[in-house]
Order: structure tokens, then C-alpha cells, then sequence
């Protein structure tokens, strides 16, 4: 058996209310709040980036797997479209901040909002070929919509991280599935501050095409249908895609709810389903499916079957639930503190 | 702070690696050749918790360039449990709200960086817990 021995999840401090973006532009924040069902957002601290909120749901995933030594950790993959660097790793200032240094494999990963999935499976295919004993898949971002932009309103920070392993393993990898195309839905060129999308193209071509394939082909791999699974987790770039997404499969609300996190969260690209999926086992019980299908621009979805174990229940408590960080006392910004905090404006 | 030190600095400021004192137990932080308690030489070398309790701090209004936006901002002294001493700036806070003996978690965060094109410098600060 492999699969996921421990997870972890980071949600940064601050927030900023979709009424707070809409009365800027003069915009009807009902709109965003019933068409696309988002309330708040995550948003960084000026002290936050991609690394520091891997390395906090790093560690969270080894306070659960706590018997786990770090220097057993062969590899670490960190799926993210906002690395701090152009040129230059993220995944060995996190590594070194949970002690896996030197002896492991790392290089980042970028495929817009599912380069974290896409970490998982590089970590778990190591871990399960048995070249290697763990291996961490992380998906984080703090993304950007430019000013006054639709994307303004959703994109967020935060991030997930899933150790695999051998033993011990909380959540059984049942089957996976990749589905990709060349399709420019969404994109940034070098030296842009922010992306650029094909408007309505983004919607059926892109996020529901590969989405809804991947997810039909993986079940169809598992030999599932909907009704197997107690949950599923789909990519959240708002709050109605996911829902949808999941009645035109054949799934219930129910199924969907406990990690359908974005609409007090964002958006958090690479971070969104893994974060989905971070939420789902803080709560799952031993024996139960969860499905769980990312989506990229450009574009491509990764679909994942897991199935929680006996060991679960015990590392839930062992670090905090992501619902609990999203509800622990978030401190609200003003437009103005937002801006200045994400470089939007210079003071 | 130069690359070089950032560099040469990296294991106690991104994982809290300290010294303890092989006579007399007590922990050193940053590690040091000869402890000013018992005189011994000899130290093995520890990690300090992530848990601790602010002894003292003061308010920063007046900042340096690199954190304009995080002004008004605390630096706290903070025993940590087990031992060790850090002083760290607190993040995630209303400085005003701070008390001495609050309890504190220490974090991963960005500390500064060398202007526009410089290395970015990572290190640990504390939150309230
Ligand atoms: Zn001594």
C-alpha cells in the first residue's frame, strides 16, 4: 500500500471582503458574491510567499507523521505560478527549513493551478515504484489579479502539503489519471506582473473539458461511479465551477461541501484542490473515497482515488485543521492595505 | 546582511539550531566555543522548540525601508520552551494587543531582501498563539 502518511495546510492571516474590492471599482458585489459565490479572500502578509507557507504546511504534515525523520525524506516537489524567484529553487529553502538537507530531489514546478497535484504524483509514483521511502508533494501560491480584473476578486494565498509514503499511510492512492491539451485559456509572460485570460474561453474549452474528463476517465480506471466516493474535491477558481462541475458528473453538495473552501478563501491556484483535499482529511473517516481532480490552464487536469484508512483519525488533531486556521481571528485589510501589502502601489 | 552570512547563518535561523553546554545543560543561541557558565568546551547541538512566551518587547515605528508596510511592528525577547532565548519580530499582530508573558509560536517568514534584484532572506519570526 502508499499513499499520503501525513498533510498539513496554510492559510495566511489577513482577508479582504468582496464588498471591500467591489466598492472600489464602483462594482455590485452581489454579483461576485451569488454568480461566483466567493465572500472573502486570503491574502499575504508583506512577510509571505510561496516558500514560507510551504514550509508551514510542511511542517504541519510532519507534526502528523511525526515518527517520520526528515533526512528520510528523499524528494520534495513544489507545484506554484508564484515561486520568489525567477531563477532559483524554491523547494531547497523549504527543504532546509524541515531538515531533509542535502540528500534529496527537488525542482520546482509550474502548470498554472494544478503544478501542485502534479507534485503529488511525481512524490507518491517515487514513493510507490519503492525508490525512494517518503517524498512531499506541495501546491501553494499567492497569486495576483490585476486591479480591478474579475481574477481580483478570487486569487488568494495559501497552500497544501501531502507526504507519501509506504507505511502507515492515512490515505490509500487507489488510481490516478493526467488528462492534458494544448489549450491558452490563461497565461503570463516572463517579466509580467500579471496574467492575462481568454475571457469567456476559459470556462467550457478549458476547466470543463479537461476537468470533467479527467474525472470521468479516473473513475472509469477505478471502476467507481460517483455514489463509491463519500467525497470530491475539484478544482475551486470560484465557488461555482466546483458545484457545477460536480452536478454534471453526478455528484451531491454534500459530497462536495467539506472541501469546497473557496468561498471564504480564494482562489489559491496550485494550492486550491490540494488545500480542498487538506480540509477533507481533517474531517474523513477510515474506509471512505475521496476524489480528487485538479485543473490547469493551458491546460490540464490531474485526478486522483484515494481511500482513508484506520490510521486517519489519529493524526487529524495533531496539527491545525485547515477550517480552524480559516476561522482562528483573520484580520480584515482595507482596499488601501491590501494594495500597498501585494505591491500594487508604492508608499 | 550580506549573502555570505545569510548563507553561513542558514541552520539556526531556518530550523533554530542551538548549542547546548555538555557541563552544566545551559543552551546557547547562536552556539558559541566556550560557555560563560561552567567553562566547558564541549556542546552538542540542539533544535529549540517552537513554542515559547514573550519576556519582553518593544514597538517599532520608525522602520527601516524593508518594512514600511508591516509598520507598527513588535520585536519581542522569547523564551522558548526547553530553554534558548530568541529575539524575533512579531508578525500577524496588533502590536498594541501584545503582553508580556503572551504565548508566542515560532514561524517561517520572509525577513528582508537586498533590494529589488538581491537575494530574498528567510528566517523565523513569532506569531501569538
Ligand atoms: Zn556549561
Amino acid at each position: 500500500m502508499s499513499g499520503i502518511v501525513g498533510w498539513g495546510s496554510s492559510v495566511p492571516k489577513y482577508r479582504i471582503k468582496v464588498e471591500e474590492i467591489a466598492r472600489q471599482w464602483g462594482e455590485d458585489p452581489e454579483s461576485f458574491k451569488k454568480g461566483l459565490m466567493l465572500r472573502e479572500k486570503s491574502v499575504p502578509g508583506p512577510d509571505q510567499d510561496t516558500i514560507t507557507i510551504s514550509v508551514e504546511a510542511a511542517r504541519y504534515a510532519l507534526q502528523r507523521a511525526s515518527y517520520v525523520d526528515p533526512g528520510e525524506i528523499g524528494a520534495i516537489y513544489i507545484g506554484s505560478e508564484s515561486h520568489p524567484y525567477a531563477v532559483k529553487p524554491s523547494g531547497v529553502t523549504v527543504a532546509e527549513a524541515i531538515g531533509m538537507q542535502p540528500d534529496f530531489h527537488t525542482a520546482d514546478l509550474e502548470f498554472a493551478c494544478k503544478a501542485g497535484s502534479q507534485g503529488m504524483f511525481l512524490a507518491w509514483s517515487l514513493v510507490d515504484s519503492g525508490r525512494m521511502k517518503y517524498a512531499f508533494g506541495i501546491g501553494a501560491d499567492t497569486s495576483q489579479g490585476a486591479p480591478a480584473n474579475a481574477l481580483e476578486y478570487s486569487a488568494s494565498a495559501g497552500g497544501a502539503a501531502f507526504l507519501f509514503g509506504r507505511e502507515k499511510v492515512v490515505a490509500e492512492v487507489i488510481e490516478t489519471h493526467s488528462y492534458a491539451t494544448d489549450t491558452p485559456d490563461f497565461w503570463r509572460r516572463e517579466h509580467e506582473f500579471y496574467p492575462q485570460h481568454g475571457g469567456r474561453f476559459t470556462g467550457e474549452p478549458a476547466y470543463f473539458h479537461h476537468l470533467l474528463s479527467c474525472a470521468r476517465i479516473v473513475m472509469e480506471k477505478a471502476g467507481m461511479k460517483p455514489s463509491d466516493f463519500a467525497y470530491a474535491v475539484f478544482h475551486m477558481p470560484n465557488g461555482k465551477f466546483p458545484m457545477r462541475a460536480g452536478k454534471i458528473l453526478g455528484f451531491k453538495k454534500e459530497q462536495i461541501e467539506p472541501g469546497w473552501v473557496v468561498p471564504i478563501l480564494g482562489n489559491t491556484y496550485s494550492g486550491a484542490s490540494p488545500m480542498g483535499l487538506a480540509a477533507t482529511l481533517d474531517i474523513a473517516k477510515p474506509g471512505e473515497r475521496i476524489l480528487m481532480v485538479s485543473f490547469g490552464s493551458g491546460a490540464g487536469s490531474d485526478g486522483f482515488v484515494f481511500e482513508t484508512t484506520s490510521e486517519l483519525p489519529a493524526l487529524q488533531d495533531k496539527a491545525p485543521k485547515l477550517r480552524a486556521q480559516l476561522a482562528d481571528d483573520p484580520i480584515y485589510l482595507t482596499y488601501g492595505q491590501y494594495a500597498a501589502f501585494r505591491g500594487k502601489i508604492r508608499v | 546582511m550580506t549573502v555570505a552570512r545569510i548563507w553561513r547563518e542558514r541552520g539556526r535561523r531556518y530550523r533554530l539550531e542551538a548549542a547546548r553546554c555538555k557541563g552544566c545543560g545551559k543552551v546557547f543561541f547562536p552556539g558559541r566555543l566556550v560557555c560563560d557558565k561552567c567553562g566547558s568546551r564541549e556542546f552538542e547541538e540542539i533544535r529549540l522548540s517552537d513554542k515559547g512566551k514573550i519576556l519582553t518587547y518593544t514597538v517599532i515605528r520608525v522602520p527601516p525601508p524593508a518594512h514600511t508596510y508591516e509598520t507598527p511592528y513588535a520585536v519581542a525577547i522569547v523564551e522558548l520552551e526547553g530553554g534558548g532565548r530568541i529575539t524575533a519580530m512579531v508578525a500577524d499582530c496588533d502590536p498594541e494587543k501584545l503582553e508580556i508573558g503572551q504565548n508566542v509560536r515560532v514561524v517561517f517568514r520572509k525577513i528582508s531582501q537586498d533590494g529589488e534584484k538581491g537575494i530574498k532572506f528567510y528566517g523565523y519570526k513569532v506569531v501569538p498563539a
